[in-house]
């Protein structure tokens, strides 16, 4: 079966002009398909990097939260009542909000600004630089050294900035393992100092983070959270409430599916119509081949071998090439939300796969219709 | 003792039903001889073709026999006549039908490489085998860098690789000029035809009918006569 499949090969790969057109077709589309999945993918990520970064295991928010982002602050007795819960080994409260802060040549520059229980710290980054006692010394915040540090225009610790005309100074630098969506700097500072600079409403508390005894505990916590009117979610729960958000109530997911889609029509469309006319310039040539003693088995395989070799070194370099443009734009721009996961991959495998099954068949077909007598009768 | 190449009895085929029905072939029964090469000849449409596809097994007739080797051809299987063909019959195509973007010794090297031989081991036989048909200094050129003359000796060298017993060539010398398409059918005669073996031309090019063991002529799907003759150098 080597030498048929060499030969197969050989024929395919010695017509240059339609083998550079296959893998084009094929690569271009693997290539959008990736890039489209890999941005959405990168986009849901970013949309709930507070999640990982502060790395609770449950969170209790209002159920009409859709986003870290755009909490609805709940009222001081949802901590005491998750306390209270039989199976919770400890609940804090976080705050989120947004703050304009007045940088040094006098612009102001959108922050993230995130209220960590004073007394725990509960949530709190790994810090790189500074201490993280300092937090609690006056006007003291820790900045986030991200793809978006340089819009504070690259603090050290010492600087001073201007938030809601209080003084703030950077007392820390810390690292998180994710960058948030939209592309604002973030500050760490105490609870109540969060809720004292920022304007808020009567409720002030975005999030209350629950720590179980055990995991057989969280269900029984769920339920009781539940009872009070709000939701604990699980760390996956809650981001896959936002996946879900993204991907079915702003339009970005439908739109990312039309383009994967439209993406894979086009591959499917250069693949098919490039391989069938390979079939039928060949196709005496495969009745020929019938004539002299080649099985119908034996064809159908030299097909199977040529689409199979086409679309895998198309799939690999569309990856590829998604994968250095990913690469080269992340380098260019640091906060560029995109990337590449096992999931993208297997998908744009998978679609592939199909692409080359529908370019077999429409070949098979053909090859198994022409007659060795077809060849004589010219 | 004359040996039987091919033995074929009451071969019959049509094309439609009914009062429709048209008869290619209508009762042929012919015996061809190892070590003979026989021509069929007739005008366009006088069924030539179709009974060279029934007796090389491509094209089922409706009736009637074809023993090779004393094997019923029709009898096989489909996978079992396949190769059949593929072991015992040697096929020269009018248009040659060799693939342009493979060299002319891959070409010739096909049959053997459907045998599921090794790559390099069928590459270096289907060498000897261009060395046979004076073609050893083009094999790595592509077909189309060949004259017609030369493209015909690949495609003779692709139909005997496999050493069959029988060889046939459909139109052998139509898409050559006539010195050429002689110097083709004399080189078949004295380089590949043997003892062992039979060649079967299907041809209306009376120019080479003097290398003839033995003629076939056929009208309206009906053999009239076979007239074997002696060919003389």
């Amino acid at each position: 079966m080597f030498g048929i499949s060499k030969l197969a090969l050989k024929l395919l790969t010695n017509d240059k002009g339609k083998f550079s057109a296959l893998l084009m077709g094929i690569t271009f589309a693997v290539f959008l398909m990736v890039m489209m999945m890999s941005m959405f993918s990168g986009i849901l990520s970013r949309a709930s990097s507070s999640i990982d970064n502060v790395g609770a295991q449950i969170w209790v928010l209002d159920p009409a939260v859709n986003n870290v982002s755009s909490s609805i602050p709940m009222p001081e007795y949802v901590l005491d009542y998750a306390k209270s819960i039989k199976g919770v080994k400890h609940a804090e409260p976080i705050y989120f909000g947004g703050a304009l802060v007045k940088l040094r040549d006098g612009t102001y520059q959108g922050v993230t600004v995130i209220g960590l229980d004073d007394v725990t710290l509960y949530g709190r980054p790994n810090l790189i630089g500074g201490k993280i006692e300092d937090i609690f010394a006056e006007n003291g915040f820790i900045v986030v050294k991200d793809a978006e540090f340089d819009k504070l225009e690259n603090p050290e610790i010492g600087s001073e900035f201007e938030i809601n005309d209080h003084r703030g100074k950077i007392v820390g630098i810390a690292k998180v393992s994710q960058s948030g969506l939209f592309g604002v700097p973030t500050l760490y500072t105490t609870y109540k100092r969060a809720i004292t600079y920022i304007p808020s409403s009567r409720f002030t508390m975005s999030f209350v983070l629950i720590e179980s005894k055990s995991s057989d505990d969280v269900p029984y916590i769920q339920e009781q959270i539940q009872r009070l009117g709000y939701e604990a979610l699980t760390r996956e729960q809650f981001t896959n409430k936002i996946a879900n958000f993204y991907k079915f109530h702003t339009g970005l997911g439908i739109n990312v599916l039309i383009m994967t889609v439209i993406s894979f029509i086009v591959g499917l469309s250069i693949s098919g119509q490039t391989f069938y006319t390979f079939i039928l310039e060949n196709l005496e040539k495969f009745g020929a081949l019938k004539a002299i003693g080649a099985k119908g088995s034996e064809l159908v395989a030299m097909i199977l071998v040529q689409t199979t070799f086409t679309c895998l070194i198309g799939y690999g370099l569309g990856v590829g090439l998604a994968t250095s443009v990913i690469i080269l734009a992340k380098l260019k721009m640091p906060d560029y939300a995109a990337q590449v996961t096992y999931i993208n991959l297997s998908l744009a495998f998978v679609l592939v796969v199909i692409i080359a099954v529908f370019s077999s068949y429409i070949g098979v077909r053909k090859v198994l219709q022409i007659q060795p007598f077809d060849i004589f009768r010219g | 003792m004359e040996k039987i190449a091919l033995r074929a009895v009451g071969m019959n085929k049509w094309f439609g039903d009914g009062e429709a029905r048209t008869f290619a072939v209508k009762d042929v029964s012919f015996e061809a001889k190892s070590g003979e090469m026989l021509y069929i000849v007739g005008p366009s449409g006088s069924g030539k073709t179709t009974l060279l596809s029934m007796i090389s097994g491509i094209l089922e007739p409706n009736s009637g026999e074809v023993f090779i080797e004393g094997s019923d051809l029709w009898k096989l299987s489909s996978n079992d006549l396949a190769d059949f063909r593929l072991n015992k019959i040697g096929f020269v195509f009018q248009d040659f039908h060799l693939f342009s973007r493979l060299t002319t010794v891959e070409n010739v090297a096909i049959p053997l490489i459907l045998k599921r031989m090794n790559w390099s081991e069928a590459i270096k036989i289907a060498k000897k085998y261009l060395d046979i048909v004076g073609l050893a200094n083009k094999a790595e050129l592509p077909p189309i860098k060949l004259s017609g003359g030369e493209q015909q000796r690949v495609a003779i060298a692709r139909a005997i690789v496999s050493q069959p017993d029988l060889l046939v060539l459909d139109e052998p010398t139509a898409s050559l000029d006539g010195d050429t398409g002689r110097k083709i059918v004399e080189f078949i005669k004295q380089n590949v035809l043997n003892e062992n073996r039979c060649i079967i031309i299907v041809t209306h090019d009376d120019r080479i009918f003097e290398y003839a063991d033995a003629i076939m002529k056929m009208e309206d799907g009906r053999l009239l006569d076979i007239e074997r003759v002696k060919y003389e150098k």
